[in-house]
């Protein structure tokens, strides 16, 4: 058995192993997880990793959880393309930084979004407290400013004038907002050149691809009751 | 002007940072960054890190923040020993799952576990609900479960047979919660025994030098009322 990706794409770090894994022409055998069915939660799954979380990486007998380990673990294996995860000890700090902020930040924030905004309201029928939209939203502003001064500012891409791990990361993100209904690139030329140069560097194809499902999440009918008790409580730990 | 590093060892980033810095005889200017003062926030610092946070880094004119970001920056510039962040492709990648995981776990539980436990009480005057608490103390047990059974498991370190970076940044980790009275060694004798190991691999002395200031953390005046102010904002989070 070859190298196994269990993913969903609904997840934004499954998107960026994806995208990453499909642009590199690394041959892998996909396994859809549904989170929205509570897969997760299978047994079989739970076997696999006992955190109950996706993406997950199975080469062989080595299994490997984490989407920024499990993008470094392909970067070398498959040896892609250097400015991905570039030898320069500046750039590759460059990137190693916004993948380390992005945890707490960015990535808190758009999770937070598509919850609060459309998930929790119109799939789990759970409404939300206008005051705790607008902080959520108003974290996600903060976050959007940082990526524009701190970590894009004059550049093409965050790490210098080639796309690397840090853009994608931060581009499946950013969509986990924009498949809520934020527009996140409205009124922020410079996020939406950026945006323009990555699409373009991933290919608008495999970008489309890789988003179809975050996309028409707005469009899932309401969970089931069972599969709403099943998931409240993961689903509240996770973006609290 | 050589390496300088921006730090406050009551910070848990700071002192993997520092113990890393100081193990492998980096030479560097320590620029003591006071949280409590407020320094974070000063003219200067910003310069340094526009996140207003620490540790940071600055190299000649290289600024980098993220304590993930500056151990691999050091261990790669200063080509520190392998063990530290292994060249090979699976004992490097467990060493990437760690530091990926640990962000928004184990990392977030020793935080609200110590500021709700002991600064939130000492400096703020802030008493949290007991079951607050209690939640935040449930959750950091979790954690530690997992960093037993994922990561530790029958291995002498986090990631295998030596000390590496994803040992430093747990013990640092840990040792905020044990600061607070949390007896998070004494229940656990496999996490004991990997103490032991981590304190005799890094050094005794380094190793009380770099937690002296936590270990009197207990011990720190409130603060007035301005500072007070100011900081019950910042870490509201931290305080749920």
């Amino acid at each position: 058995m070859g190298l196994e990706l269990y993913l969903d794409l609904l997840s934004q770090p499954c998107r960026a192993v994806y995208i990453f894994a499909k642009k590199n022409g690394i041959p892998f055998e996909l396994r859809t997880v549904e989170l929205l069915k509570g897969q997760h939660f299978s047994a079989d799954f739970a076997q696999l990793n006992p955190l109950k979380k996706v993406p997950v990486l199975k080469d062989g007998d080595f299994t490997l959880t984490e989407s920024v380990a499990i993008l470094l673990y392909l970067t070398r294996k498959y040896k892609t393309p250097d400015h991905w995860y570039p030898q320069d000890l500046q750039a590759r700090a460059r990137v190693d930084e916004y993948l380390a902020w992005q945890h707490t930040a960015l990535r808190r924030n758009c999770l937070r979004t598509l919850w609060h905004k459309l998930m929790l309201p119109v799939f789990m029928g759970e409404p939300v407290a206008a005051e705790m939209l607008a902080a959520t939203l108003a974290e996600l502003e903060g976050s959007l400013q940082l990526l524009e001064d701190k970590f894009l500012q004059n550049k093409a891409f965050f790490a210098g004038p080639h796309i690397s791990l840090a853009d994608l990361v931060a581009i499946t993100e950013l969509m986990h907002a924009v498949g809520a209904g934020c527009q996140v690139f409205e009124g922020r030329p410079k996020l939406a050149a950026w945006r323009q140069r990555v699409e373009a560097a991933v290919g608008a194809v495999l970008f489309q691809e890789a988003h179809e499902v975050i996309l028409k999440v707005k469009d899932s009918p309401p969970a089931d009751p069972t599969i709403k008790q099943k998931l409240m409580p993961s689903i509240l730990a996770l973006i609290q | 002007m050589g390496l300088e590093l921006y730090l406050d060892l009551l910070s848990q980033p700071c002192r993997a940072v520092y113990i890393f810095a100081k193990k492998n005889g980096i030479p560097f200017e320590l620029r003591t960054v006071e949280l409590l003062k407020g320094q974070q926030h000063s003219d200067a610092f910003v310069q340094v890190n526009p996140l207003r946070k620490v540790p940071a880094l600055k190299d000649g004119d290289f600024t980098l923040a993220e304590s993930v970001a500056i151990l691999l920056y050091l261990s790669r510039k200063y080509k520190a020993p392998d063990h530290w962040y292994p060249q090979d492709l699976q004992a490097g990648a467990r060493v990437d799952e760690y530091l990926a995981w640990q962000h928004t776990a184990l990392r977030s539980s020793c935080s609200r576990a110590m500021w709700q436990k002991l600064l939130g009480p000492v400096l703020l005057g802030v008493q949290v609900p007991p079951e607050t608490l209690a939640s935040t103390l449930a959750e950091l047990d979790r954690n530690l479960q997992l960093l037993e059974d994922k990561f530790l498991k029958d291995q002498a370190f986090l990631t295998g047979p030596h000390i590496s970076v994803a040992d430093l940044v747990a013990i640092t980790e840990l040792m905020h919660p044990v600061s607070a009275g949390c007896q998070v060694f004494k229940s656990r004798p496999k996490l004991a025994v990997w103490r032991q190991r981590v304190e005799a691999a890094v050094g005794e002395d380094l190793f009380q030098e770099a937690h002296a200031a936590l270990m009197k953390a207990k011990d720190l005046p409130p603060l007035d009322l301005a500072m007070r102010e100011k900081l019950k904002a910042a870490v509201q989070v931290l305080l749920q």
